[in-house]
């Protein structure tokens, strides 16, 4: 079966923008409001967030990106993965609230690290989770806050989230997992 | 990356990568927690035949910012004291379970030896081995120098056209083999100065200038001046040079030379240094030298060795 597009760049805008004004809502304003995203997507899709709920509120709101891959508890099942860094603003994200960002929800055990990465930098007042897609089948108590798709999938497919910044088109595609990545 | 033995196995592109790691650790050093989850249930094994207090501890400290559990091992007061050979301590430490072997040795090819061997599975990383080569003493130098020049925008950049000079005992001198090596496949210019007497044979086949005269050397322009020991321990036999007062006037970072750097000139030595013998006290205290930032930048590169030997399928860099 060919790789079926689920969601069009104008697709993920919208979501994008439904997360933002939920978070707002949450979170009464956008006071204390830190976004980190995880890397490599994660981090984009944490800018645009923070840059629609600035423009939305009209105040500032500080982003960065939160790396994982030290508190991964599955590096050694798997080849090496290349550390990026962790950029938090410059006050800390002590008593502040959180939203970290993701692209894809799966086991959450992405989540679980970011849980453990972050409580060594600081101690947030509120940690709350967005995430792009949740595709189902976690193996551990997490649970999104914010989500733009729910898409069911089996274990075997696999999900492809494209964006400008990193591959120059944008869109999120689901496939069986036998053609490798999209061209 | 199964073990470290030598720089000279590096391509460009994998001592970037690794340095690029080393600049997310040292980000580490800088938190309010300062220790890393990641090789938790490891055990690393500092397996040290020489003296050494900066390389064992620094490797020490790396080891335990990253959770794992080290062992050390020093051939004084151990049963190779009582002629245990290489092979058996190997075996035993394989039994105890190493996952990792942090070796210094004064037999050149130690290491190599022990990597090739079925005697233990561990990864096998070189601390020093006779006068062959200290890895993560060049990764460490090479890492301090891109900090000096490119401070937060470190990351992905290499040495291409940065010129160095190593003064002193190159013939004995495993750090700057490492040096050599690596320097020059990140694309920086070596040129060494040293009494003839203290360059090894084959010199001419390095892919560096050779000089004589540190004055010409400082005249000529240089970014980094990197002192070397002068190892007594190996110059037993003697006849090297006069004398060290003869060594210190005409190859030693004395106050007049170093007075004649450029400010932007940085000053290394890998320590210990003989301060009034190879490098003066002005100096080794001065703005210029870089020796504390190397100790401390020493333990970041050496996490990062740490991880990249211990993580994933004993498989490349991805």
């Amino acid at each position: 079966m060919p790789p079926r597009v689920v969601l069009q760049q104008a697709d993920i805008a919208r979501a994008l923008t439904r997360i933002s004004h939920e978070i707002l809502e949450s979170n009464r304003g956008p006071d204390d409001l830190v976004i980190l995203g995880i890397p490599t997507r994660g981090v984009i899709l944490a800018e645009r967030i923070a840059r629609l709920i600035s423009d939305i509120s009209g105040r500032p709101v500080a982003s960065g990106s939160l790396d994982v891959t030290m508190y991964r508890d599955d590096l050694s099942r798997n080849p090496t993965r290349a550390p990026s860094p962790t950029r938090v603003p410059a006050a800390g994200i002590d008593g502040s609230v959180v939203v970290l960002v993701d692209d894809v929800l799966y086991s959450g055990r992405t989540i679980r690290s970011a849980l453990d990465a972050l409580g060594a930098i600081g101690r947030p007042r509120i940690v709350r989770l967005a995430t792009l897609i949740d595709r189902g089948h976690r193996e551990l108590p997490i649970r999104p806050d914010f989500v733009g798709k729910n898409l069911p999938s089996a274990q075997g497919e696999r999900i492809y989230v494209r964006l400008h910044e990193s591959d120059g088109d944008e869109f999120v595609s689901i496939d069986s997992g036998e053609n490798g990545a999209p061209k | 990356m199964k073990h470290l033995l030598s720089t000279r196995d590096l391509t460009r592109h994998e001592a970037i990568g690794i340095l690029d790691v080393a600049e997310d650790m040292a980000d580490v050093q800088s938190r309010e927690v300062r220790k890393l989850p990641t090789l938790r249930g490891r055990t690393v094994v500092n397996l040290f035949f020489e003296d050494s207090t900066r390389t064992r501890i620094s490797f020490e400290a790396a080891a335990k910012r990253l959770s794992a559990d080290v062992i050390n091992f020093s051939a004084k007061g151990s049963s190779v004291s009582k002629g245990e050979s290489l092979k058996d301590t190997a075996q035993t430490l394989a039994a105890i379970g190493a996952d990792v072997v942090v070796i210094r040795h004064p037999a050149s090819g130690a290491p190599q030896v022990l990597a090739q061997s079925n005697w233990i599975e561990a990864g096998i990383i070189n601390a020093g081995d006779g006068t062959h080569e200290h890895p993560t003493q060049g990764l460490l130098d090479a890492f301090t120098i891109r900090k000096r020049l490119h401070g937060t925008a470190s990351r992905g950049r290499s040495l291409d056209g940065v010129r160095v000079t190593i003064v002193g005992d190159i013939l004995h001198s495993r750090v700057a083999r490492s040096n050599v090596w690596l320097l020059t496949s990140l694309g920086a210019q070596v040129h060494l100065v040293a009494p003839a007497t203290l360059l090894p044979v084959g010199v001419a086949n390095w892919p560096v200038t050779v000089g004589y005269d540190l004055d010409e050397a400082i005249d000529a322009g240089t970014d980094v001046v990197m002192m070397l020991r002068i190892q007594a321990e190996r110059m037993m036999s003697g006849g090297f040079f006069p004398n060290a007062r003869e060594y210190s006037r005409r190859w030693g970072l004395d106050d007049a030379r170093v007075d004649r750097l450029p400010a932007a000139t940085m000053v290394m030595h890998p320590g210990p240094m003989n301060r009034g013998l190879e490098i003066s006290s002005r100096a080794a205290d001065s703005p210029r030298s870089t020796v504390l930032e190397q100790v401390s930048n020493g333990v970041s590169v050496r996490m990062a060795v740490l991880y990249l030997v211990l993580s994933g399928e004993r498989g490349e860099l991805s």
